[in-house]
């Protein structure tokens, strides 16, 4: 989007442009992105994984829905095929970056104190505690939360969004800020389905249609081994895209409806 | 609460504004808001005093402008306005859509007080 030009302009701002003011004073039209500093710096991080050709994944969910486990578990199986790091994002303690590190892997712990989401500047700083030579996937673990990791970009390539089957299956109708957002839904905990009658994961699905959101949604249980190989594979996919770009000198962003994007800037 | 985080943001924007052009305050301030930003006009009308004590901001209105969440539908091309959680066409009910309006987290206008120093300045003006 430029911001110099005006091309910002879009059918539903243009006419807030303009205004009369009085004598001694100037209205400046700004057209910038609130979080334009955040922004800034995600691209940064952004740049700087794609020069290592990193494939960075933001993992975001509510508290407890396995997000560590998946972690855990995916480094178990593909630790012979790729370099794994991780950042980990929490309140309190760093209980998630040694179950992480017991796993073989680099991984840092963010104590955000009471801050409810990682932003740019937080995983930035992260970065400068990492050594990131020879890694192919960083995830980057969000503080668990449905609400306030969506609005921050962090410079990764793509959100991956859990939803474990114990939290309900309108969820993404509860929080569509996040779930709109999602490149790809993973349906965790699947094991304990034949418990919980009232989760169903079509209609999981349904409620992610509705956000019109096209991203993939994947049914699995890390702790008990089930649907892993769909979860490895989207991954594998996920990598070669990104090294395929990060060759021809590109990169990619979540696609939060791209098509739409770019309506904006029309 | 990260509409704190984002009233920060924003004020630091104005304050580099003010900067660089030498103007003396911030007299007022237009945001538009889309629903699907994440950010709670309410709550950030809140925040905005906490984030601008002391600043060139310190007196300024803050006008929150509100973008209405509207689909265009790829299927049967209708543009129609649609529920931040039900971004469905509202002609057909396709789901196939692309969001128009409804995700804007975007500092529109900044009027500044001036001061005699920053010259003839009254016209509106880009950035």
């Amino acid at each position: 989007m430029c911001d110099t030009c005006g091309c910002n302009l879009t059918p539903g701002n243009r006419k807030f442009a303009y205004r009369p003011v009085e004598p001694g004073a100037t209205t400046v039209s700004v057209l910038q992105n609130l979080l334009k500093k955040n922004d800034d710096q995600a691209a940064h991080n952004r740049a700087h994984f794609d020069s290592r050709g990193i494939l960075a994944i933001n993992l975001m969910s509510s508290p407890g829905s396995g997000k560590t486990a998946l972690l855990e578990a995916t480094i178990r199986a593909l630790k012979g095929e790729f370099n794994i790091a991780v950042i980990e994002g929490d309140l309190e303690t760093e209980n998630d970056a040694e179950r992480i590190r017991a796993q073989g892997v680099p991984a840092h712990q963010i104590v955000t104190g009471t801050a409810c989401h990682l932003d740019a500047h937080l995983v930035h700083e992260a970065l400068h505690h990492m050594n990131l030579d020879g890694i192919d996937v960083l995830f980057i673990e969000n503080v668990g939360n449905l609400v306030c990791p969506a609005s921050f970009d962090l410079g990764q390539h793509v959100n991956l969004t859990l939803l474990s089957v114990t939290e309900g299956d309108d969820k993404p109708a509860k929080y569509p800020v996040m779930f709109r957002a999602a490149d790809a839904v993973v349906i965790s905990k699947t094991d304990l389905l034949p418990f919980l009658d009232d989760f169903d994961p079509a209609r999981a699905t349904s409620h992610v249609r509705d956000l019109a959101n096209v991203a993939p949604v994947m049914q699995l249980s890390a702790r008990k081994d089930i649907g892993m190989e769909t979860w490895h594979n989207w991954l594998r996919e996920q990598l070669a895209a990104q090294r395929s770009l990060a060759a021809g000198g590109s990169t990619r962003r979540p696609a939060i409806q791209p098509d739409g994007a770019a309506l904006h800037t029309a | 609460m990260h509409e704190l985080s984002v009233a920060q943001a924003l004020v630091e924007q104005i304050e580099n504004l003010v900067l660089e052009r030498n103007a003396d305050s911030v007299t007022s301030l237009r945001v538009l808001i889309g629903p699907l930003s994440g950010v709670v006009p309410d709550l950030l009308a809140g925040a905005f005093p906490l984030a601008a004590a002391g600043t060139f901001a310190e007196h300024a209105t803050l006008d929150l402008v509100e973008a209405p969440v509207r689909v265009h539908c790829q299927t049967c091309g209708a543009e129609t306005e649609a529920a931040m959680n039900r971004l469905l066409c509202g002609t057909c009910g396709d789901w196939h859509t692309q969001l128009v309006s409804g995700d804007e987290l975007i500092l529109e206008s900044v009027e500044l007080q001036l001061s005699e120093m920053s010259g003839e300045l009254t016209r509106p003006e880009n950035v």
